[in-house]
């Protein structure tokens, strides 16, 4: 496998790299982990000119707390997230689901923005980083811009960042306390990506009410997206296994499934339901 | 390791192998690890089309393109022969299979042209300039859709898209058993598509030397003397004493790495016309669409029963998918490897077996793991278990019941074939009591009765190895014997080297031959090294495949053994001044029988034959035999496989949770490797019914064509393999060994689905196709209104 | 075209090479160090794994220039013929290999996989494996060897991470 010529820039911080990109345009792709755009470039499905390379750029990889916000850096690894104490106390759903991706050495080098930027209907950090009601920091010529998760996915391969863009850092914030999260996947037994991906988050208001309830799909549709029938559904509610259930049931509603050869729509639907059973099941069990 | 070893000490024990130094530490010579001095690259333009007509090829660009040596296409290779066939049936209609497409593609990745380029950056980025002006042409995939009268054709000599039609067995006979029957059980089969995928992809070097008109190949090939033979004679016509084919490490083969394909045809073509050595390496996608498939049948099965569960008649109809034309061992593989081994391991009075091969606009289809017996131990063995839910009798007691028993060998089969050995209840015995078959049914029974489906699934197999004895497979169609040779080389200081006419390609034979001779000679393992995959070190060979190198290969080495002995003797008897029938050989000591303490050492005797100073009479010097041994019938291992899954009802998701094997492949050399051998087997056999599937899409465009489709088994797919072994010696060669590398892919793909179908009964499902994945499994449930 | 300066097992050379060259075709191509392989297109096989700066990567999804200024420990480092790695003697001793083409991978695969987890259960073995195919051994030797491996190095109290001494070299 031998990719068409393209030359390779290293950038050494962001702005070099906005620079870069506003220099060669609709000709230049950054290059983060790779794992998404190599594999294109060898089977030649796609050329691109310029490659700009963003991974080694100071400040852009690492977790940290601040301001009741943790925030990633966009060129952190699955790796970083499935093995940061930080997350595991924090947000272990975002650990929990990175470690689902792809296997150990993929893990190592692809990256939270690659994957969120790349917007793959099968990825599974979209719907996290959805039910988790982040925040996504760019940065491009115009200087930088905050965009909701909820704005980001719009459709397949699609995000809401502009030509030139970077997208530098996700902040989530911590979730109060008796917040249950949970993410559920059903891989594909060949790519390992999701052919459905469940990610819940449940926060406990008074009693035993739901707060908030938050879950997002991916694998189902063309983009990650909430499931926001199911959510009303349970928001005030007092949750019981029927409840979770027929919440779940209503998760692929509104969303067109995709078919392909190992999951027909309806079956994905059904991956849907049993999957965001499970995922509200051990949300509130982690929420009590 | 001692000095002095009792004969055969090796034989039968696991030692580790030799050959794994090299490959742990990175130092293997796989052939695209190779490079030659000038060495060019070649890129092949493939099709994107199924089916259609090549109007034009414009290669103006490509040429001009900087480091591009050469573009040829099929016009250019005209002189070129068509890829042979090497076995054929009555009738058999062959249409002419070019290396590069010359007016029509019928597959989609056939290739038009190649591309030569200094190097393999210039030569991809020129394939892409090269312009090829295609005009569709209606396509079929499915083999059944290819027989219907306004199928679209794919050769014009060939109407109605059929190769051949074959049968075996009395008709007559079986149709009277039916008749008497008091149940008849009818199913139809599909056993679906499957690659491969050995990980290491396909490759080949070629080299021209002018000055000695010397063509030298290295290839990942299974069987390098019957490339050389078949690409000498047949294809290329290039004398066979002046080409030389090495088939060095190669990265597993699976029979995919058997036949001739054209890439290695046009390399050497290459290498001819532009006087510099060329590379060709797959990428994983070419091999998708260019190594032989296998498997592809649909059959409509029926088995007839008495009134007490015997196994009366066996009637079998199957339409074989072949590809776009015949690959070389093609038409064998649905037929002589496949209708022979509808009897399995039961009495059988009267089976009748009818075969139709067809054309189809899919990749050619040839031996694979296996080939044919698994998918006749599929029909078979799923057909006893429906029986045994009609006749309401236990499928382990149904098959006992019907057992060949062991004081009927020899077992002259109604379909040809005529089982050398073989004690088949003891293998079905400790199987189920591996399993623990009384508990799993009442843990079964147990969990159904809180909604949770576990299914048991036994395969009782049987195969036909050791392929083959040469009169047998020429009277079959086979355009050769299936022999093996073996030269055994003793040097002066009694180090020996085996030349082996079998080619290791996983299996361990630089280990396990090495055993076969340094036991018999009762020398240290390290003394014997063994060299195969060179057709200028290796005197001739049949290679691997069908199970055979133990049987057919090591045979042929153990008799060189036998000479070199019996020559020692002789030198011995002198040196002792004895006469030879008073020798003994204990080890490496030859003696006079009674004085073992003043005999002759086997290495005094090797320095004896080179010095040559006082031999026998009439003796000549040197120390070394070559044998070709060819078998008296096949080998037939056996065993009984067990499955236990748990179906999930609602993703319809199955898991493994349990998979044990008893098998009995007659004496073993090494059991480690065999138990490697019959792991590996049963891992792709599990895949083939969970997981793997070559699915095309109506244009012929295949759907699986990459690692991110076509699932192998990962490690955490599997479980860990309970495994025993019984024995019974094969009689049929000296070693009674019976071979191990396919009987794993044989029974587990029905041992898998018997178990999957089990779980389902509740649902009242019967059948369903592989591989069963999720969503399959789910919708027969949700079809089957009782959820 | 870029150079690039990378360590491969300790020793640190400088190349010009073109752009778009793979980490893969730098170590077999120009270093011609062929013990690691290409069996994919896709990132699925593993076959060519190696560690990057210590952690496991595939080089065929690697671009030589991203590996500029990297430390890289391929099968070639791992041990010799003569004193053999844990790993490698554990996988000769379990017949944890059969044609030997994906082994450099997962053995570097199961080197990574130590370094992180000293202690793997059969299960975490089996899991961490998802990324080497084998389509030999059915992965339960491969699984055995390096249980018994892990055991070794645990009771020679030899780190994962000295056994592979770029590991440590590049922290």
């Amino acid at each position: 496998m031998y990719a068409a010529p393209f030359e390779y820039h290293r950038a050494s911080s962001v702005q070099e790299a906005v620079g870069l990109l506003q220099r060669y345009g609709d000709d230049a792709k950054l290059l983060a982990g790779g794992h998404s755009l190599l594999p294109v470039l060898k089977l030649r499905l796609s050329t691109i000119g310029h490659l700009i390379d963003i991974r080694r750029i100071e400040g852009l990889s690492g977790i940290r707390e601040a301001g009741g916000e943790i925030v990633i850096g966009a060129a952190t690894s699955h790796a970083a997230l499935q093995h940061s104490q930080l997350l595991q106390q924090k947000l272990p759903i975002l650990a929990e689901a990175a470690a689902q991706i792809g296997d150990p050495a993929v893990r190592n080098l692809g990256t939270i923005g690659g994957s969120l930027a790349h917007a793959d209907p099968a990825a599974d950090l979209p719907a996290v980083i959805l039910a988790l009601g982040s925040e996504l920091r760019v940065e491009g010529p115009d200087g930088s811009r905050t965009i909701a998760a909820d704005d980001c996915f719009t459709g397949l391969f699609s995000t809401a960042l502009r030509p030139g863009e970077i997208l530098t850092e996700i902040r989530v914030p911590v979730p109060t306390a008796r917040t249950g999260t949970a993410y559920e996947k059903h891989a594909h037994p060949a790519s390992g990506f999701a052919v459905v991906g469940i990610a819940a988050v449940l926060t406990a208001g008074t009693g035993n009410t739901i707060a908030q309830a938050r879950i997002a799909v991916t694998g189902v549709g063309t983009a990650a997206t909430r499931a926001g029938k199911a959510e009303t559904m349970l928001m005030g509610q007092t949750p019981t296994p029927d409840l979770l259930q027929l919440a779940a049931s209503k998760v692929p509603d509104g969303i067109a499934a995709r078919g392909d050869l190992y999951a027909p729509p309806e079956f994905r639907a059904q991956l849907a339901r049993v999957h965001a059973e499970r995922a509200l099941l051990r949300a509130w069990q982690r929420m009590r | 390791m001692a000095t002095v070893m009792r004969p055969n000490s090796l034989v039968g024990t696991s030692v580790k192998r030799t050959e794994d130094v090299r490959f742990l530490t990175g130092q293997g010579h796989f052939t695209d690890d190779l490079t030659l001095p000038g060495m060019t690259s070649a890129v092949f333009v493939r099709s994107p089309y199924a089916h259609a007509r090549i109007r034009s090829i414009d290669a103006t660009r490509a040429r001009k393109h900087p480091g591009v040596l050469g573009v040829f296409t099929g016009q250019d290779l005209m002189a070129v022969n068509p890829l042979p066939v090497g076995w054929l049936l009555p009738g058999l209609r062959i249409p002419e299979r070019r290396v590069l497409a010359v007016g029509t593609v019928r597959h989609q990745g056939e290739a038009v042209a190649v591309i030569v380029a200094e190097n393999p950056y210039a030569a991809r980025d020129a394939a892409g300039l090269v312009e090829v002006d295609y005009e569709p042409l209606p396509v079929v995939v499915d083999a059944e859709a290819a027989l219907a009268p306004n199928a679209p054709r794919l050769h014009e000599s060939q109407p109605d898209n059929s190769a051949f039609e074959w049968s075996i067995g009395d008709a007559v006979a079986t149709d009277a058993a039916f008749a008497g029957a008091a149940h008849v059980i009818k199913q139809r089969f599909r056993n679906q598509r499957l690659i491969a995928n050995a990980i290491e992809p396909r490759a080949c070097i070629a080299s021209y030397s002018a000055a000695g008109n010397d063509l030298t190949l290295w290839l990942t090939s299974q069987n390098p003397h019957v490339h050389r033979l078949l690409m000498g004679a047949f294809v290329l016509g290039v004398p066979e004493h002046k080409f030389r084919v090495i088939s060095p490490d190669v990265g597993g083969g699976f029979g995919s790495k058997i036949f001739v394909y054209p890439e290695e045809v046009v390399a050497c073509w290459v290498t001819r016309k532009l006087g510099r050595p060329v590379k060709w390496t797959a990428d994983r996608s070419e091999s998708f669409l260019t190594d032989a498939h296998g498997r592809d049948h649909i059959t409509d099965a029926e088995m007839a029963f008495d009134a007490r569960g015997q196994i009366v008649g066996l009637r079998v109809r199957t339409i074989a998918n072949l590809g776009s034309g015949l690959s070389l061992f093609g038409p064998s593989v649905p037929t002589y490897l496949y209708g022979t081994l509808l009897c399995g391991q039961y009495r059988i009075g009267a089976i009748h077996c009818s075969v139709t091969g067809v054309f189809t606009n899919t990749v050619p289809v040839d031996a694979y793991r296996g080939a044919g017996r698994p998918e006749a131990c599929f029909v078979v063995e799923r057909l006893v278990d429906l029986g045994a839910l009609e006749l309401g009798i236990d499928p382990a007691e149904l098959r006992r019941r019907n057992f060949i028993a062991s004081d009927q060998f020899p077992y002259q089969t109604p379909v040809a074939l005529a089982y050398d050995s073989g004690n088949y209840a003891p293998a079905l015995e400790r199987a189920l009591e591996l399993a623990g078959y009384a508990q799993l049914r009442a843990e079964q029974k147990q969990l159904r009765a809180e909604g949770r489906y576990l299914g048991i699934g036994l395969s009782s197999y049987i195969e036909a190895c050791g392929l083959a004895p040469s009169q047998v497979a020429g009277a079959l169609g086979a355009q050769a014997g299936l022999y093996e040779s073996a030269q055994v080389r003793i040097h002066p200081t009694g180090k020996v080297t085996v030349y082996s006419g079998s080619h290791s390609h996983g299996q361990g034979h630089e280990t396990a031959f090495a055993q076969i001779v340094a036991g018999e000679l009762g020398l240290a393992l390290e003394d014997v090294e063994v060299i195969h995959g060179d057709t200028a070190q290796v005197q001739f060979g049949m290679g691997t495949y069908g199970s055979r190198s133990a049987a057919v290969g090591g045979a042929a080495i153990h008799m060189s053994v036998q000479k070199v002995k019996d020559k020692a003797r002789k030198i011995a008897a002198h040196l002792l001044e004895a006469a030879e029938g008073d020798i003994e050989v204990e080890g490496s000591n030859y003696f006079v029988r009674g004085s073992p303490e003043r005999g002759k050492q086997f290495g005094d005797l090797a320095l004896a034959a080179y010095l040559a100073h006082n031999l026998p009479q009439g003796l000549e010097p040197g120390l070394e035999a070559v044998s070709f041994f060819d078998p008296t019938n096949f080998t037939y291992p056996f065993g009984t496989h067990i499955a236990v899954v748990e179906v999930e009802a609602a993703t319809g998701a199955v898991t493994l949770k349990r998979y044990i094997a008893v098998d009995d492949v007659g004496n073993v050399i090494n059991p480690m490797i065999v138990e490697g051998q019959l792991h590996g087997g049963v891992a792709q056999g599990i895949a083939q019914a969970l997981w793997e599937s070559a699915e095309y899409d109506p244009q012929g465009q295949l759907l699986t064509g990459s690692l991110m489709e076509y699932a192998l088994p990962k490690a955490e797919m599997l479980p860990a393999f309970e495994t025993d072994r019984t024995v019974t010696p094969s009689p049929v060669n000296p070693l009674g060994v019976k071979g191990a590398g396919e009987a794993g892919a044989i029974a587990a793909p029905v041992a898998v689905a018997n178990a999957v179908l089990d779980a389902l009964s509740p649902f009242g499902i019967k059948y369903l196709d592989m591989p069963y994945t999720p969503s399959r499994v789910w919708a027969a449930i949700q079809q089957s209104g009782r959820k | 075209m870029a150079e690039v300066t990378i360590a491969v097992n300790g020793v640190s050379s400088s190349h010009s090479i073109q752009d778009r060259m793979l980490l893969v075709h730098y170590l077999r191509d120009v270093l011609r160090l062929t013990g690691t392989h290409v069996g994919c297109d896709t990132s699925q096989c593993g076959a060519c794994t190696v560690l990057l700066d210590g952690v496991a990567v595939k080089s065929c999804t690697v671009l030589a220039a991203q590996a500029d200024g990297s430390h890289v420990a391929t099968i070639e480092g791992m041990g010799t013929p003569a004193a053999l790695h844990a790993l490698q003697q554990a996988f000769r001793e379990e017949h944890g290999l059969q044609c030997g083409f994906c082994t450099p991978g997962v053995v570097m695969a199961a080197a990574d996989m130590l370094r992180r987890n000293p202690s793997p259960t059969e299960e975490q073995v089996r899991s961490e494996l998802g990324g080497n195919l084998c389509r030999c051994t059915g992965y339960h030797n491969i699984v055995k060897a390096i249980l018994r491996a892990a055991e070794q190095m645990r009771s020679e109290q030899q780190s994962p991470a000295r056994a592979v001494p770029m590991a440590a070299a590049a922290r």
